[in-house]
């Protein structure tokens, strides 16, 4: 029988492959916003999976909230993209060194 | 039982989707599989009667968040004659998708109709479900959470402010009206007084 375990091993498995996605990526900065928005999906998992858990629909009504960020993070995200890429022509994590940081 | 079958099935997807994001070579592949990934996702919550969230996702993600993401790897240099080329190696790739999806759509449709897995509750009693989910939901976001609602809204309308100033450009070929010229314009500069003798032409 499916129990709430079984949710957490999926979310927490697709949490940490979403870091391993930011860490191990070294060409474009799409494949890390990417990697960000599985490790929001892990989150929304485990906020659905409790809410059935414990018969309260908060933790749904939350998962909407982190989806409502999710969108608006990808499309400020995605049009801060558009426009690096206008400037220097590249996406690639290796180059971005305009900050001297 | 068909219900433990179909959790295996839309988790392990989910989690190899999730690795072809990663691993792909092909910024275009990875949105595919992220749009498998969020498909499986939202299988996985209708197992748990979340439908609402399970629609908002296809709708959301797959819907919008995925062609955006779509339409940014555009930008990248990619071989397109190289992606073209590769059609009839993808054929068979392509058709095992499709089937995958279909068989995981027949699961999923027969897993709700045996009703939502009971995850249990801390105390054992089964949790109380009489109202349908998205009419719940829908009490629960009006009444209690409406502040929260509308703040959700407002976060959206910066970010789409946000994006559409950031990226727009101005564009020379446009016609655009200049308000302080024209409201600056005055009749002495704009206009002359001719005394016009009769009988001869206007010289303008």
């Amino acid at each position: 029988m499916i129990g709430i375990e079984h949710y957490l091993v999926v979310s927490s498995i697709l949490f940490v492959m979403g870091v391993l996605g930011i860490f191990l990526n070294r060409k474009n900065v799409i494949i890390i916003l990417m990697a960000v928005e599985l490790i929001l999906l892990a989150v929304n998992i485990n906020l659905v999976a409790f809410s059935a858990f414990l018969g309260d629909l908060t933790g749904q009504i939350f998962a909407m909230f982190v989806l409502t960020v999710a969108a608006s993070e990808a499309a400020i995200g995605l049009a801060i993209l558009v426009i690096y890429f206008r400037g220097r022509g590249t996406i690639a994590v290796d180059d971005v060194n305009r900050m001297k940081g | 039982m068909i219900q433990v079958l179909s959790f295996y099935i839309f988790a392990a997807l989910l989690i190899a989707s999730a690795a072809m994001v990663i691993f792909a070579r092909n910024p275009v592949h990875s949105v595919l599989w992220l749009i498998v990934a969020f498909f499986n996702a939202a299988g996985l919550m209708v197992l748990i009667g979340a439908e609402f969230i399970a629609m908002l996702l296809v709708i959301v993600y797959v819907g919008a968040v995925a062609v955006l993401f779509l339409f940014v790897v555009m930008m990248l240099d990619i071989d397109f004659a190289e992606l073209r080329a590769g059609f009839v190696k993808n054929v068979p790739l392509g058709l095992m998708l499709a089937v995958v999806l279909v068989a995981e759509l027949v699961l999923g449709i027969g897993a709700y109709r045996a009703g939502a897995v009971k995850l249990g509750t801390p105390d054992g009693a089964a949790p109380v479900n009489e109202v349908p989910n998205i009419e719940a939901i829908g009490n629960l976001l009006y009444s209690k959470y409406i502040f929260l609602f509308e703040s959700a809204g407002l976060i959206l309308l910066v970010a789409m402010v946000g994006a559409i100033v950031l990226t727009h450009r101005k564009s020379y070929s446009a016609k655009a009206q200049n308000i302080s010229s024209q409201t600056m314009r005055r009749p002495q500069d704009a206009t002359r007084n001719v005394n016009q003798p009769v009988g001869q032409g206007v010289e303008l």
